[in-house]
């Protein structure tokens, strides 16, 4: 039974991310893992050894796409050469959605390649949906929006993040691909508790979740995706689970990458965290 | 929440654009030496009034140190990936003098992609106006340039449907037109850059599988120099075949034929111009070649 109408993959169970130095592993010892996400902008090109890795990992696996250079929120128009490639693709993996984030990361042509934050403003969340439903009725699949990890904040803001994020994916009528961890590192640099965040976005809508790793500074934390999960993070994706039941969840390992197997260990955590939750659901 | 009355107009939401006009200004200028934001905003203003005027300071971080986050990580991701793209080209100019002309580079000449994959792509264009960052050597410079951006095109350039042998056989030479993969670059240098690259490649590459350690193990092998090329002009071909990216040194004549083929030049035309250099084998060669190139899958209908 899917949980809900954006989350029709309740058994998707746990995935990592597809990343070059496991490439050799998954093919020659072909490791069980429910499902692999993929960055798109990666595979997003004409020919040669990601298309050829890709198409043995589509015989094995179940993929998903995940895009990082969509730019929901920028102002410039919307890229079509970008939304073509990002449509073969999808024909090409048949990916059940395909989610990028509620950010910005161009503006008048030139691209920054980071995921930049958006005032929380009625103009950018109209003007963000509007974007978002032109770019599903394009790609003819369904869209999950992902909130980011943010160090600033500006005075233009009119509401919070996550009621920000509600005005947007209600206008859009989307699903959410919600990162727990960047909720948290956003809750430490912006001094908001994480657990209103929680539960007070639309969980309804989630059809994703994502947990990573994170680095502490002195005044601030980055969302660096180069260690284990911590325990904080473990804590809220709880507490994410048992209000939105199981949820296919993907495990981010970007930079310092360690072995397979210890990655998709760390990602199994989570598995049993949504065990746990259908066997007390059984009991009860 | 309040009633939303959006701002927009037929040109898009003004107020956002601009606010994304500002962000932007401060996250591309260069970082100054000690790593941190411009003191100074482009109209003069300091640069911690201009940034205090659109973010929020907070208990921990003033407005400016917030935006300084995005300033440094910008200038990180991009230069990171020159790192990553341009291996030969560091390895002859130095981390500090490449790091420079990185960052010019990439001042002069901002993203226009969405993919990190083409940020190299006027680097060639950028060191022909600007000389004086590779003054020592600027035509090995160049060299590497031309082939490490051909090695980018190779390794996920399209690939077309290859002609066959059989498909040639037949034709009428003065006639017949080839065009060559898209992904294959022809190139004629001064220098013997294909060897110099991948020593520098042996060098750097991981040893082993995903580790913690690879960073470290990096660092030391980067120590080690790769001796510089003494100049001797070569000529080759940079393709891909069975997904891996290959230099194939030609010979003279060999060059010769492919690029007038590129040019569009009849298979007649081209051969004439190759037998032009003066190669006592060129006739015996030619079958050689053509059945080589044709395996590796070279030749495609011309479009």
């Amino acid at each position: 039974m899917p949980a809900n109408r954006h989350n029709n993959f309740t058994e998707y169970g746990i995935g990592i991310g597809l990343r070059v130095p496991h490439y050799q592993h998954i093919l020659s010892r072909k490791p069980t893992c429910d499902w692999f996400e993929i960055i798109s902008e990666n595979f997003m090109v004409d020919g040669g050894r990601p298309l050829h890795v890709l198409d043995q990992i589509l015989e094995q696996y179940r993929v998903v796409q995940h895009g990082v250079a969509m730019y929901l929120g920028s102002t410039d128009p919307l890229d079509r050469e970008h939304l073509r490639k990002l449509k073969r693709l999808i024909k090409r993996t048949n990916t059940p959605w395909v989610s990028d984030h509620l950010c910005w990361g161009s503006i008048d042509g030139s691209y920054s390649h980071d995921l930049l934050p958006l005032p929380y403003t009625f103009e950018a969340a109209e003007h963000v949906a509007q974007r978002v439903r032109e770019v599903r009725d394009f790609l003819e699949v369904p869209i999950l929006v992902e909130n980011v990890s943010s160090y600033a904040e500006f005075h233009d803001s009119e509401m919070s993040e996550w009621e920000f994020l509600t005005e947007v994916v209600e206008k859009a009528d989307a699903g959410i691909l919600l990162d727990v961890n960047n909720i948290y590192v956003s809750s430490q640099n912006h001094g908001f508790n994480a657990y209103d965040y929680l539960d007070h976005v639309p969980l309804q809508r989630v059809g994703q979740i994502h947990i990573a790793g994170h680095s502490k500074f002195e005044k601030y934390i980055l969302d660096t995706h180069d260690h284990p999960v911590l325990d904080p993070v473990w804590k809220m994706y709880a507490h994410a689970v048992r209000a939105i039941g199981p949820t296919a969840t993907l495990l981010e390992w970007d930079d310092r990458i360690p072995t397979f197997d210890d990655v998709h260990n760390e990602a199994l955590k989570a598995g049993r965290f949504c065990q746990e939750l259908v066997r007390a659901e059984s009991e009860a | 929440m309040p009633n939303p009355k959006p701002e927009t107009s037929k040109t898009g939401p003004a107020k956002l654009r601009e606010l994304q006009r500002q962000f932007a200004t401060g996250i591309m200028r260069p970082l100054t030496p000690e790593q941190t934001m411009h003191p100074k905003w482009t109209d003069g203003r300091p640069s911690a009034d201009a940034v205090a005027g659109f973010i929020k300071p907070n208990d921990k971080l003033k407005s400016i140190e917030r935006l300084e986050i995005y300033n440094r990580q910008y200038w990180y991701r991009l230069i990171d990936c020159f790192y990553e793209d341009f291996p030969g080209l560091r390895t002859l100019l130095g981390d500090r003098q490449f790091s420079g002309m990185a960052e010019a580079y990439l001042n002069r000449y901002r993203s226009r992609s969405f993919t990190l994959r083409d940020l190299g792509q006027d680097l060639e264009k950028f060191l022909a106006d600007e000389p004086a960052w590779t003054e020592k050597h600027p035509v090995l410079a160049r060299d590497l340039v031309r082939l490490e951006w051909a090695h980018i095109v190779a390794f996920d350039g399209e690939a077309l449907p290859p002609l066959e042998v059989d498909e040639l056989l037949g034709q009428d030479p003065g006639m017949l037109r080839l065009a060559l993969q898209p992904h294959l670059t022809l190139l004629a240098c001064d220098y013997p850059v294909d060897t110099f690259l991948l020593a520098t490649r042996r060098r750097d590459e991981p040893q082993g599988g995903a580790s913690h350690a690879v960073a470290e193990r990096m660092k030391k092998k980067s120590a080690r120099k790769v001796p510089r090329p003494r100049e001797n002009k070569i000529v080759m071909a940079v393709h891909r075949h069975s997904h891996s990216v290959y230099y194939k040194r030609l010979e003279p004549a060999a060059f010769v034929l492919l690029t007038r083929l590129r040019e569009g030049k009849t298979l007649a035309e081209a051969c004439e111009a190759a037998a032009a250099t003066g190669d006592p084998g060129f006739t015996d060669k030619l079958k050689d070649w053509f059945t080589q190139w044709a395996t590796f899958g070279w030749f495609v209908r011309p479009a």
